[in-house]
């Protein structure tokens, strides 16, 4: 088991310096340095300031640099919070994140079920009609509309919650970026749940429970439940894809702090190191998912021990 | 068992979402908006205006501003001047006090300004003070600083953060974190306590600042917000009680819902369109660079497309600058349509026609104002010329690149903040050694005309030289001066103290907040 989880640790090693390399390539090949403005600095300033961040140094130095900084874990300082170390940011920005994106993926999956089942039991009637409508627009409208939508609505015109981040206090401010980003994601799970619970309920199991004089709620409990959840089980890789890219949108509308908006502001200011350090941590954060995926494999199935 | 697991999961991930507010209620705090954190709260590493708006809360230069933009004494309480101009002697608060209690004396400016001009500091305002030939603490409170020539904007430089005093015992100490919350010492009305990048940087009142008796608002915070909209929602929803910008596409809709709460003023800010004077078409082609310039409706632009209040630019220098008269273009007291017969035939005597039109390129940063700037332009310079010109909208680092590079551009889209209330700030950047010409203009005649500009002690002689090169500059149509932007920020009316100013600083001592009724 050692040696296996021993190959299966070295395996990820040449993928990862692959995605660094990559990747340091890639944001130095776009036109334009970090340090341009409108405000243009005159050659000597220039110079002194690309000097300090080794900007004047052939590519392949400062990649070597780099490398030798990531083993020590060191990411390196931010070029546009020049204050702030990358590992710094990406440890204040990330929990937020996750945590948005948590809870956004918990009620989706809690309303999403729940809806969909019920929208299943009543098939055809007028509450299946309105739960699935509500779907079929939760679907279609982007987040970029819902957001500010929502915003006017609870914030600006009811004032039940608040419209931004900062400042705002305790729980409150996580209801309306967790709603904008779980409601394309709680219209798409009761569509598959409504689609698989009929199914599910047409099947001979069920009618056998059915005539054994179960109730409704223990059949649905007990038996239609588990295997209508399979659909929705293997949507959740691509339902976790999704809310991580959605929410770069909702960070910047709802002024969140989150990675999804340190990555993108990164990328508009060329700031290297932070854009780099952000791909780095989500490439290792995958890569040790998978991993963790294959060695439990290993050990719930000895065969894959010994390929 | 597994409903149990799963509330407590949701339970735990709610329970982390952090605390309740900690403000205390009695605290008068304001809200501010601005549009992008600071680089840097170390004023040698900052550079952005955003920056520049948080560094006036927290520190204080040897001069300030008041509310609506007259020079005032700040850290220093008095100074004289020399006959020549070239000497000026700085007298320093007695009560002036860093946030430690430590006093501020005059070797903390002098320190400052060594180290903005130490290489090893690599700040982007390096050679902001280039006029500084010497500094020197006579005493504590005593500060003598020579210039090498006489340059009478000077008091308006000593109050950019690039030019507040350093205490150097807190760099000594914290070294490169010395500008971090808890760590940063400042001499203006607020200590910097907290700082969530992207998010918020939240300041309290400095009890040392020698003025804190007249300091009414004892909290700021300054929200970070990239999203005009989001401003704006959070403006409605009486979260903001000062923003930072007003959104272009409901200003129609702003104005008529919150009346003298929207607050527009003109503001030292050009937005012009250069030429790349290095290569064709535009090298050695005055009268097509004349023509182009001309064929522009200017009145028609502001009034339809902008539409915010901005005034046509017929002149390189905005109006309003201090002790300065901008001299216009000499077509400016024609109409467009006298205009545009002359520019027509300079098209044609620049050997252009219907059957041999211009192609050009016009190249401008991604946003939806410049694009609507640009279209109306492409239809004005067809519609007047029979142009044929391709738009080319790039990302904002791309841009500059290319502009930098001098290589592919021909016309593009940009801006210049005045840095300080004198004429100077603007004309110097075309003179031909400044890094800021991304036309690339080189005139022997200007370059000469500045140069004898400040050489003069006498202010009306040196006004007179600066006009003078002003209008030797536009006659050579070096770039396009479209309009002066004007400065738009909605003040909530529970906010007392606001002055409008071409520089469109607000300083948060000036502010206070009106009790609730």
């Amino acid at each position: 088991m050692l040696r296996y989880t021993l190959h299966r640790l070295l395996g990820a090693i040449p993928t990862l310096l692959l995605v660094i390399v990559l990747a340091f390539l890639m944001v130095h090949a776009a036109p334009g340095g970090p340090f341009d403005a409108e405000r243009a600095l005159p050659p000597e300033v220039a110079a002194n300031i690309e000097a300090a961040y080794h900007l004047d140094e052939p590519l392949a130095k400062q990649l070597g640099r780099y490398v030798s900084g990531l083993l020590r874990g060191d990411l390196g300082p931010s070029f546009r919070y020049r204050d702030y170390t990358v590992a710094e940011l990406i440890g204040t920005g990330f929990p937020l994140s996750l945590k948005i994106g948590l809870l956004a993926i918990l009620l989706a999956l809690m309303v999403g079920i729940s809806s969909g089942t019920v929208a299943a039991l009543r098939q055809g009637s007028m509450l299946d009609r309105i739960v699935m409508s509500f779907a079929m627009t939760g679907i279609s409208i982007p987040v970029f509309v819902v957001a500010p939508v929502l915003v006017l609505l609870l914030a600006v015109k009811l004032q039940w919650l608040p419209a931004g981040w900062s400042g705002a206090p305790g729980a409150a401010k996580y209801i309306l970026p967790v709603i904008t980003l779980a409601l394309p994601q709680i219209a798409y799970i009761a569509r598959l749940t409504r689609a698989s619970m009929i199914d599910v309920l047409g099947r001979d199991f069920i009618r056998t429970a059915r005539a054994q004089g179960l109730g409704t709620k223990t059949i649905i409990r007990v038996h239609a439940l588990k295997p209508a959840m399979l659909p929705v089980l293997s949507y959740m890789g691509p339902a976790i894809a999704a809310i991580l890219t959605g929410s770069v949108v909702v960070e910047e509308v709802f002024g969140i702090p989150g990675l999804g908006q340190f990555f993108v502001r990164g990328a508009l200011n060329r700031d290297y190191t932070l854009v780099l350090g952000i791909v780095i941590f989500y490439a290792t954060l995958i890569i040790a998912l998978n991993l963790i995926v294959d060695i439990l494999y290993g050990v719930i199935d000895p065969r894959v021990r010994n390929e | 068992m597994h409903r149990h697991l799963l509330l407590l999961l949701v339970l735990s991930v709610v329970s982390a979402c952090g605390g309740p507010d900690s403000a205390e209620p009695s605290l008068s705090v304001l809200n501010r908006g601005i549009s992008s954190d600071p680089e840097s709260l170390d004023a040698h590493k900052a550079r952005s205006l955003q920056a520049a708006d948080v560094l006036r809360d927290l520190g204080e230069g040897l001069v300030s501003f008041t509310a609506t933009g007259e020079l005032t004494p700040g850290a220093a309480a008095s100074w004289d001047v020399s006959e020549d101009g070239l000497t000026y002697t700085f007298h320093l608060r007695a009560d002036a006090k860093w946030s430690n209690g430590d006093a501020v004396t005059a070797d903390h400016f002098v320190f400052g300004v060594e180290r903005l001009v130490d290489p090893a500091t690599a700040a982007f305002y390096a050679q902001f003070v280039s006029e500084i030939s010497a500094l020197e603490a006579v005493d504590d409170q005593t500060l003598l600083i020579s210039l090498a020539r006489p340059t009478p904007y000077l008091l308006s430089l000593l109050t950019h953060p690039a030019t507040f005093p350093m205490h150097p015992g807190s760099i000594a100490e914290f070294g490169d974190s010395f500008a971090r919350p808890g760590n940063l010492l400042s001499n203006g009305a607020y200590v910097l306590t907290e700082w969530i990048p992207g998010s918020v940087i939240t300041m309290r009142r400095n009890e040392h600042y020698w003025n804190n008796a007249n300091t009414a608002i004892d909290e700021v915070r300054h929200h970070i917000m990239t999203q005009e909209m989001t401003e704006l929602s959070r403006y409605r929803a009486g979260e903001i009680d000062v923003t930072g910008s007003v959104p272009p596409d409901s200003f129609e809709q702003i104005k008529e819902e919150y009346g003298d709460q929207l607050h527009v003023s003109p503001y030292l800010n050009l937005y012009y369109y250069g030429y790349n004077l290095t290569k064709p078409p535009f090298k050695d082609s005055p009268e097509l660079r004349q023509a182009l310039s001309m064929a522009i409706d200017r009145e028609l632009l502001v009034e339809k497309v902008t539409g915010r209040g901005e005034t046509p630019a017929y002149s390189w220098v905005p109006p309003g600058t201090n002790n300065y008269e901008p001299t216009v273009f000499s077509y400016a007291p024609l109409n467009q349509e006298e205009r545009n017969q002359i520019a027509q035939s300079l098209y044609k005597e620049a050997g252009y026609s219907e059957e041999h039109p211009l192609q050009l390129e016009l190249r401008y940063n991604t946003s939806d104002t410049h694009r609507r700037i640009a279209l109306a332009i492409q239809s004005m310079w067809r519609d007047a010329l029979g142009v044929e010109v391709t738009l080319i909208n790039e990302e904002f680092q791309v841009l500059l690149a290319n502009i930098q590079g001098r290589e592919i551009t021909q016309v593009f889209r940009a801006s210049w903040v005045g840095d300080y209330n004198d004429a100077h700030t603007f004309l110097s950047i075309l003179q031909s050694d400044n890094a800021a010409n991304i036309p690339g203009y080189r005139s022997e005649k200007y370059d000469a005309l500045m140069q004898s500009a400040a050489e003069q002690v006498n202010l009306d002689r040196r006004r007179l030289y600066l006009e003078e090169a002003e209008r030797e500059m536009l006659a050579d149509h070096p770039a396009i001066p479209i309009y002066f932007y004007v400065s738009k920020h909605l003040v909530s009316p529970r906010v007392e103290g606001w002055g409008d100013n071409v520089l469109d600083y607000h300083y948060s001592h000036h502010l206070s907040i009106k009790a609730a009724e």
